[in-house]
């Protein structure tokens, strides 16, 4: 199975990033194999929709299952539409979350964040 | 002729200076492009007579052609469309209205269905036009656009700018012959005010100055201006009787021959400018 934790580096020593649609990398991790691999997020400069075109990345990249913080609603509704399960970090780097998520300890996320969260108080532009 | 108000800075006093050029002026029309709060009503009082609804394109996808390539989510610039394993999602508060994704579209599974964001209103005579932007929708730009295919060209139209410098003041300033810049004597409207003048000066307008709460022991603006061969055309001082009367919803040029008399005075200096 392969998972998606959302961060701020490009390896397991990383933190983790709060952000969904605004992280800078995601750190993908094959259960089955234990090979990872980190991919730039490039919706992260877009003026807008980078959930979308966050969640639609994991999709295109076939993940399973995301870990993160905070999802906003349209992030959440491609996801969901994709069947990709959402699950919320719980420890500090990477490398831990993913322990984690193998002991089966990660929460579900359920609830949305509001739009915009993670963009650090600019205006979009109209 | 076309005058547009801007600041840049919210809350420096277009719609107070635009409302009261509009008021002093005999015959004039007056549109509040500030469409996210358009506020100049309680100023202009208008009788509204009638209001349109603002409407855009958004894809619709026919889920009976669509194969799930992606193609169109990958067209699109905005994120409007997600592709979610096979199945397309529309956004269509990020849709820009631009048909991209319909020329992508190699199974004609996309089809347009339009939808209102806001609405325009005007009164009997058209004198008066605001337009105003639903809550939760992104892009007001088409509502602008709208206020202004209603622009009178036979008498002076007066603009209300929205605050800021980005599209929506770009299209409500577009096309005007002048621009009025509305500032205050503090470090928060100098800052602003150097962003409009890049603004205006990038775009071609001719423009100058109008300094609201001005105080006597303040020549910031002025000096900013001088320097930088900024005409400054009117001063409106930081007076109590001018707030008392904004409190009540009421514009300096109310029952006040001066003030009527100083922004007529304003009007002559733009034609005048205007002419040259």
């Amino acid at each position: 199975m392969k998972i998606a934790i959302s961060s701020t580096g490009r390896d397991l020593e990383s933190a983790i990033d709060p952000r969904f649609g605004r992280a800078e990398f995601f750190v993908l991790y094959d259960t089955d194999s234990k090979q990872c691999e980190a991919v730039e997020n490039l919706a992260v400069t877009s003026s807008g929709g980078a959930g979308i075109a966050t969640a639609q990345m994991m999709s295109d990249k076939n993940v399973e299952a995301v870990v993160t913080g905070n999802v906003g609603p349209n992030a959440m509704s491609v996801l969901r539409t994709a069947g990709i399960k959402i699950f919320r970090g719980n420890a500090d780097t990477v490398g831990r979350n993913i322990e984690n998520f193998n002991k089966g300890v990660l929460e579900t996320i359920e609830t949305t964040v509001a739009p915009h969260s993670g963009m650090g108080g600019q205006r979009g532009r109209g | 002729m076309k005058i547009a108000v801007l600041s840049g800075k919210g809350g420096t006093g277009k719609t107070t200076v635009s409302a009261s050029l509009a008021s002093a002026l005999n015959k004039c029309q007056y549109i509040d492009c500030d469409v996210e709060e358009p506020n100049g009503a309680i100023f202009m009082k208008p009788q509204i007579a009638g209001s349109e609804d603002v409407t855009v394109m958004t894809p619709v996808i026919d889920e009976a052609l669509c194969v799930g390539c992606g193609a169109c989510a990958k067209a699109c610039r905005f994120h409007a469309l997600a592709l979610a394993g096979k199945k397309v999602l529309v956004f269509s508060e990020l849709c820009h209205s631009c048909g991209a994704c319909m020329i992508a579209c190699r199974q004609n599974a996309i089809s347009e269905s339009s939808r209102s964001i806001g609405v325009v209103a005007s009164d009997a005579e058209g004198l008066f036009l605001q337009g105003r932007l639903n809550v939760g929708e992104s892009i007001a730009v088409p509502i602008i656009r709208k206020l202004k295919q209603m622009l009178r060209c036979d008498i002076p139209v007066v603009l209300d700018s929205p605050p800021g410098a980005s599209c929506t003041v770009v299209n409500t300033i577009e096309d005007c012959d002048y621009c009025l810049l509305v500032t205050e004597p503090t470090p928060f409207g100098l800052h602003d005010l150097q962003i409009a003048v890049q603004l205006v000066r990038s775009m071609g307008i001719d423009f100058g100055v109008v300094i609201n709460k001005a105080a006597e022991n303040d020549s910031t603006i002025h000096e900013h201006c001088t320097a930088n061969n900024i005409p400054v055309l009117m001063e409106t001082p930081f007076s109590k009787s001018i707030a008392e009367r904004y409190s009540r919803g009421l514009l300096p040029v109310h029952n006040d021959r001066v003030w009527q008399m100083k922004f007529m005075n304003l009007y002559e200096q733009i034609a005048r400018r205007c002419r040259k």
